[in-house]
């Protein structure tokens, strides 16, 4: 037996650091993990939706008389069966000029975008469900709507709210220094409109809801694919009108979201209302025609953007004006605001830049809301920013990695700054930029590149810089005055009688990994196994008040939540195991499940010690008895910085317009990493949406309102084929100031690549003049952009 | 209603007698009828690969399929593979190399691995890419997927 001596004590293996592998794994890979839809309850009524197939109209009757003798039909429900037993959810905030659209259940009076639910069938299979829809007749007054955003902003545009006033419901407005004179004196400038086409999240899984009414206690629980759980429980309490003792929300298994289960939902409030009125379970699978039409949207955002520089490349100035497309309803809890305001408010990126304005109008269309996806505001505002750059660079002739170290934020500079309000804690933004070109081996490839276009081939390299918050705290909102609470997060622990330890949480891991980074954080600071550990999580009633997990925010808060109420309950176990080992408490430490003396032999286990904590009466003295738990709440108050740059090279297919990625690197400064395989995987998933983001995917609603991609035929998501390895450097570089050093990541790869990808284009066809400034590079665009750029060069 | 029609059908080794509406897909069948919830449906269009099973011995979408086509027939889904107490080889690789983070694609990558490893060349990860483009993974970005599959084609290669 060895003897520990202070210095051995500190080498005790760690579990945050290394390869973990999940303990989520082995449920999902056998085929009984648990998702929604794997649960039918006794008597379960199954609901189809009839949607509206008008993008702006007025109800003028609804016919369901026919619905309702179809076989295995038990009810049909419109807005108006509706109107005792809900009250609508109201997206708040304290924004200047706002205007909060109420969400209802189901469309009431009319109807403001294709696929928004008109009417409710309920039958005993959703086959039955289904045939029903069918029986229902709409009569509607189609209304004039402005489909598209620049159309929507005018002054005559037809309002989708009356109430309203506009259909510019948010405004926003970021500036410092003089830009306009700046602008004005400039050496240089560039300017394009970049335009990123709306997208959907497409979780594998589709939306599924639950929710069961016991009629013996009066209390509902929803069962929901939610990565929002607690801020959903919160928005039905009110809604339906019960006390959160008595309305409970859960998020099992749950099959990806990336933001498009992030809000709520009007299928979530339907199934509660109907469950509690008729008094039987309701469920609801929202089928992909219906994802690819309703689901919550995003990264719709025009950017009219003009960049200064002087010709020694340094930046001199930024303004923009950009309009977000926001659909049809401010969406809950985030509103409206979410995506806009990030794009104006991350637009000068990682970089110095005094001279700065940034104006934003959110604007309604007859679009299902836009929502949180992965990179929110980030995407657009990085792929406009880095286009800014290159086109710059190539203006005056500079190396594009040379224009971003000469203008990245320098590690003296810290913090810092940017001119639109946010502040850089520290981050490795220089060390990023040299990582990723050593990675890749910059020289070569630009060798590479040089002899394939020498030969006439479409090769070209790109980069993109970003910075963005994660882990953010109770200073900085989403939305001034909105609902809800994002920036604190609770863990509570418990050892019970028999030794066993649960760890309970507000988060909602859904693919990230959870149950086994955060067992990781406990077992390190608390010096049990990590197989003693349960992670309870995704589910409202286990902490007073919870949000979920998003916005790259769970290992920063609940790591940092975890690691708190750790050494709360290791300081009780090792002040419990003094008195029962005779042993000064400063002698003790805790280690793979293990109470051990530092300077004799003696130890006990957790189980011990809690058995004679809990179960052997006077073991311990009256007066220094405690429970081996403990509650605490994190709030890092601000956010932390996470940068990265991406290198891409690309080459394309002259007869066909496809593009291919020939290599890819992403040097990405995250902090401390817990388990750098779960980390790779969020960088590398990331990375593949950010691909689907530039080459593939775009949602498309034509000229009379109809989404005409609502089939996975027509939105295209990255397949094996289409993504490449990735080179990863990690930079654990200066740690921020939060607990446990850990930065928020996940959404980097969709803020990355498309900018990426978008220089590599532009640069591969830049002897033929072509930009790109609209995403994604399809190849219908590219072909359009060769063509016109070769007419013009023919003088056509 | 349609007439209900009997049939029956073996399912990971057990055989199965019941009656379905004609309509019935193969999807529901299994899920609900059998309450073998292992096999997740994502797109009912047969794109996204998340309901593939085998179906006498090659991977098909259960969600392109009639359950009445399958009488008689021998069907294998993830559930057959292994347990949670002893994952099968595909599904022991998928955790080596974290190939799965939210779980919902993920049976339909087994049972199609496990196809192709029976009957495709898999050398390269061209090859590997190219045998997995039928299934859709929106979380891993396939990279930790295709170092599964090259470790088992590797070690089927060493058998031969």
């Amino acid at each position: 037996m060895k003897r520990f001596d202070s210095s051995s004590v500190e080498m005790r293996p760690k579990m945050v650091g290394q390869r973990i592998k999940r303990t989520e794994d082995p449920r999902l890979l056998a085929g009984v993990g648990r998702y929604v839809d794997d649960m039918t309850p006794s008597k379960t009524l199954h609901m189809a939706i009839r949607r509206s197939d008008q993008p702006h109209a007025r109800i003028v009757k609804i016919d369901a008389g026919e619905a309702i003798s179809v076989p295995g039909v038990f009810a049909v429900f419109s807005a108006a069966d509706l109107e005792d037993e809900v009250k609508p959810a109201v997206p708040i905030s304290t924004m200047k000029n706002y205007y909060a659209t109420p969400i209802w259940p189901l469309a009431r009076g009319k109807v403001r975008y294709v696929g928004e639910p008109v009417v409710a069938v309920l039958a005993d299979s959703r086959y039955a469900a289904e045939d029903a829809l069918e029986h229902i007749h709409i009569e509607y007054e189609a209304l004039p709507f402005a489909i598209r955003q620049v159309d929507a902003v005018a002054d005559d545009a037809p309002l989708l709210h009356e109430e309203a006033g506009t259909n510019v419901i948010i405004s926003r407005e970021f500036a410092r220094g003089e830009v306009d004179n700046v602008i004005a004196q400039a050496p240089v400038t560039v300017r394009a409109t970049f335009r990123m086409t709306r997208k959907t999240a497409v979780s594998i899984e589709n939306r599924s809801y639950l929710a069961e009414w016991d009629r013996r206690r009066l209390a509902l629980t929803l069962h929901s694919s939610t990565n929002i759980p607690g801020i959903v429980r919160d928005a039905l309490s009110n809604c339906l009108d019960l006390p959160g003792n008595r309305i409970r929300v859960v998020a099992p298994d749950v099959g990806g979201s990336f933001g498009g289960k992030g809000s709520l939902y009007h299928e979530e409030i339907l199934v509660c209302a109907l469950a509690r009125k008729l008094g039987r379970p309701v469920k609801y699978v929202c089928d992909r025609l219906e994802d690819l039409s309703a689901t919550s949207q995003a990264f719709d955002q025009l950017i009219d953007a003009e960049l200064a520089v002087d010709e020694d490349g340094t930046l001199l100035g930024l303004r923009a004006d950009v309009i977000g497309d926001i659909g049809a309803y401010s969406i809950y809890p985030w509103t409206g605001a979410l995506e806009p305001v990030q794009v104006v408010s991350f637009l000068p990126g990682p970089y110095r830049l005094q001279h700065y304005r940034g104006r934003v109008r959110g604007v309604l269309t007859p679009k299902p809301p836009t929502g949180p996806y992965r990179g929110v505001g980030r995407p657009a505002s990085t792929f406009a920013m880095e286009r800014l750059i290159d086109m710059a660079a190539r203006k005056i002739g500079m190396d594009p990695v040379e224009m971003r170290r000469r203008n990245l934020v320098r590690a003296e500079e810290f913090p810092y700054r940017t001119a639109s309000g946010l502040i850089w804690d520290k981050s490795a933004f220089q060390e990023c930029l040299s990582g990723a070109c050593d990675l890749a081996d910059y020289p070569t490839l630009l060798r590479e590149r040089d002899d394939a276009r020498a030969e006439g081939r479409w090769v070209g390299i790109g980069l993109s810089s970003y910075a963005e918050l994660t882990g953010i705290g109770s200073r900085i909102s989403v939305a001034p005055g909105m609902p809800i609470n994002t920036g604190t997060e609770t863990s509570s622990i418990r050892i019970d009688a028999t030794g066993a330890i649960t760890a309970a949480f507000g988060i909602a891991s859904h693919g990230q990994g959870l149950e086994t980074t955060l067992a990781q954080v406990i077992a390190d600071e608390l010096g049990c196994r990590l197989e003693d550990v349960e992670i309870q999580h995704g589910d409202s009633a286990l902490t007073p008040v919870s949000s979920g997990t998003f916005a790259s925010r769970s290992a920063v808060l609940a790591g940092g939540a975890a690691t708190m109420s750790s050494r709360v309950v290791k300081a009780k176990v090792l002040k419990a195991a003094a008195h029962l080992m005779n042993v000064p408490v400063d002698d003790l430490d805790a280690s793979e499940g293990l109470i051990y003396a530092r300077n004799s032999n003696v130890s006990m286990t957790f189980k011990e010690v809690a058995h004679a904590v809990y179960s052997q009466m006077g073991r311990i003295p009256r007066e220094q008895r405690e429970d081996l738990i403990a509650s605490e709440t994190y709030d890092p108050y601000f956010g932390t910085a996470c940068s990265s740059t991406h290198l891409v090279m690309v080459e394309i297919d002259p007869q066909t317009y496809g593009v291919t990625i020939r290599k890819y690197v992403v040097a990405e400064d995250c902090g401390r990493i817990i388990n750098p395989m779960i980390v790779d995987g969020q960088i590398q998933g990331a990375v593949a949406q950010g691909i689907g983001a530039a080459l593939l995917e775009e949602i498309v609603h034509d000229e009379s309102g109809q989404v005409v991609t609502a089939s996975l035929a027509d939105y295209l998501l990255p397949l094996a084929t289409n993504v490449p390895d990735i080179g990863i450097l990690h930079i654990e570089a200066d740690l921020p100031n939060n607990i446990g050093g850990f930065r928020g990541m996940g959404e980097g790869g969709t803020i990355g690549a498309p900018a990426a990808i978008a220089n590599a284009i532009s640069d591969a066809l830049s002897p033929l003049g072509v930009e790109i400034h609209t995403l994604p590079a399809t190849p219908e665009r590219i072909f359009q952009l060769v063509r016109s750029a070769t007419r013009n060069a023919e003088g056509v | 209603m349609s007439k209900r029609v009997s049939i029956t059908v073996s399912v990971n080794g057990q055989s199965y007698t019941q009656l379905v509406e004609p309509r019935m897909l193969l999807s529901d069948f299994l899920r609900h009828e059998l309450g073998l919830t292992g096999t997740h449906v994502g797109c009912e269009h047969g794109v996204c690969g998340a309901c593939t099973i085998l179906l006498d011995g090659r991977s098909a979408r259960s969600c392109l399929t009639l359950a009445v086509q399958t009488d008689g027939a021998d069907i294998q889904t993830v559930e057959g593979l292994g347990t949670i107490e002893h994952l099968g080889r595909v599904q022991q690789a998928f955790r080596d190399h974290h190939g799965l983070q939210c779980g919902f694609c993920t049976p339909g990558f087994v049972m199609t691995i496990t196809d192709m490893l029976l009957h495709h060349s898999l050398d390269t990860d061209d090859e590997i890419r190219e045998a997995l483009s039928g299934n859709i993974c929106r979380c891993t970005g396939y990279e930790h997927i295709v170092n599964a599959v090259r470790e088992l084609a590797r070690e089927r290669a060493s058998f031969k």
